[in-house]
């Protein structure tokens, strides 16, 4: 048995155009035996940047506040708001400091970075995903990230789904369909998604109905 | 000021360890990192260096990445190309190109290949090998054009043309037939364009675009995608799905608008604004 098979789940993220969507299976396990179909994996970390945290569900916890602490610092010291750029390389040096005792955690991160031509009058952004390995090495994917223990079905399926350009309307069907029809082929994941859309001016969250199976 | 200290000091936490040991016991196999399966080379020219890689990633027998940047910056005239673990390759370099930058800023003086190599090495030697960084070693200083090789375990080798990564005996291969000494600029990037493309065609752990670096004297160029022997094809069709297809919870459905309010306040006339 494989550690990220312990509790199971998978994390999806897509660029579309001026958007991008985070998507994630809602379900806890414990191996074969399903515990929960209400588990939260997908966290907001700005207004703009949300992380998905497929892996052990402890981990999970533990990192969502330790990034959560950083975030803040970071907020404080600087006092700007955070780039999706910056918090990459936040968690990839925060994943890295443990290089030889790892979190089994395999995060994505999805966010609309602000342009430099951004004007609070008229604000410019631009989609930013990327994901990273359990040890921190950043992968800054133009297209899609894909994570968790249906990451094998969801390469296959985004790859022959996704398009670029993509309105967010049309972005929320083709990560949805993708999500849901990747985790039906998994044992591990499953029970229920979530999709974020991000926009420039606003967040959709929509509970997608999927096999309770 | 005074500021509470929420950092911790430089250096690995090896907090986890018991725990993951404990797991470890139980039989639980511990996931992979990203490796980069990789086809790295460099060769000395007249005037300097040619560096190449691929460009592929691997999480055993997944692509993880289809176009990652391999060859990774020291200083102006110094490149690294990375195989191995990547995230040790990544960190290793950074780590080590700032340094080096500290190293120039307080000698004064313009960073050398081999100092870069010698910090490198004594890293690496100092993890035993468990920090699973390859590296070939590039660039021009003072006392003319270095290339090096660095093991995982810290030995290097100084040598006219190298190459490393599951890819290298393929890339090595086109080395030994065709290498000479003082190649023109346009033979060597051509030359390490085919010992990379061996790579790329022959070893599995390596793939999709060749990506090159030269460096000389006076200049660095570095070029993504040199060739792009992998291209993919366009979709003939749209697969998009019509809008509505997806079955949510109604109710369920959260908008967070991020633009609160707008009111826009018009200036009458740029006279307006008195300003005695």
């Amino acid at each position: 048995m494989s550690i990220m098979e312990l509790n199971g789940g998978s994390v999806i993220a897509m660029v579309g155009k001026d958007c991008v969507a985070i998507a994630s299976d809602l379900r806890l396990g414990n191996q074969a035996l399903s515990i929960s179909s209400n588990f939260q994996k997908i966290f907001p970390v700005t207004d703009r940047i949300y992380i998905g945290l497929p892996g052990l569900a402890s981990d999970v916890a533990t990192l969502r506040e330790r990034f959560r602490l950083r975030v803040n610092m970071y907020t404080i010291k600087e006092e700007r708001e955070l780039e999706p750029e910056t918090f990459a390389h936040l968690v990839s040096s925060t994943l890295y400091e443990k290089r030889f005792s790892p979190y089994f955690v395999e995060p994505v991160v999805a966010g609309l970075s602000k342009l430099p031509t951004s004007t609070p009058e008229s604000p410019k952004f631009k989609p930013f995903i990327c994901g990273t390995d359990l040890i921190g090495c950043l992968n800054f994917a133009k297209d899609f990230i894909v994570c968790g223990t249906a990451s094998e079905k969801l390469f296959g399926v985004a790859e022959g789904l996704w398009e670029p350009d993509l309105e967010p309307e049309d972005l929320f069907e083709t990560i949805s369909q993708t999500l849901l029809n990747a985790v039906d082929r998994d044992a591990f994941s499953g029970w229920g998604a979530v999709v974020h859309v991000l926009t420039p001016d606003k967040v959709i969250t929509r509970t997608l109905r999927g096999r309770m199976d | 000021m005074a500021t509470a200290s929420v950092y911790k000091g430089s250096g690995f936490d090896f907090s986890n360890h018991v725990r993951n040991e404990f797991l470890g016991s139980r039989g639980v196999k511990l996931p992979k990192a990203t490796s980069t399966g990789t086809t790295i080379v460099g060769c000395l020219f007249k005037d300097g260096i040619v560096l190449g890689a691929d460009t592929r990633a691997t999480e055993g027998p997944i692509v993880a990445d289809k176009n990652c940047e391999k060859i990774h910056f020291i200083s102006e005239s110094i490149r690294c190309c990375g195989a191995g673990t990547a995230a040790d390759t990544e960190f290793t370099t950074a780590m080590i190109s700032s340094s080096i930058e500290l190293h120039a800023l307080s000698t004064g003086r313009k960073p050398r290949v081999v100092t870069a190599m010698t910090m490198l090495k004594q890293y690496l030697f100092r993890y035993q090998g468990h920090v699973g960084a390859a590296l070939v070693l590039g660039g021009v200083d003072s006392t003319g054009a270095h290339l090096f090789t660095v093991a995982p375990h810290g030995s290097t080798d100084k040598l006219p043309y190298v190459t490393m990564g599951s890819g290298s005996l393929a890339a090595m291969a086109v080395f030994e037939s065709q290498w000479r000494p003082n190649l023109e600029r346009d033979e060597a990037t051509k030359l390490v364009a085919a010992a990379i493309s061996a790579g790329i065609f022959n070893d599995l752990g390596s793939g999709s675009n060749v990506d090159v670096c030269v460096i000389t004297k006076d200049k660095t160029d570095m070029i993504r995608g040199f060739e792009l022997p992998n291209e993919r094809g366009r979709k003939e069709r749209k697969y998009t799905f019509e809008r509505g297809t997806t079955d949510f919870h109604v109710n369920s459905e959260r908008i967070r608008r991020l633009v609160a309010e707008e009111s826009i306040t018009p200036f009458e006339s740029p006279e307006a604004m008195d300003t005695t």
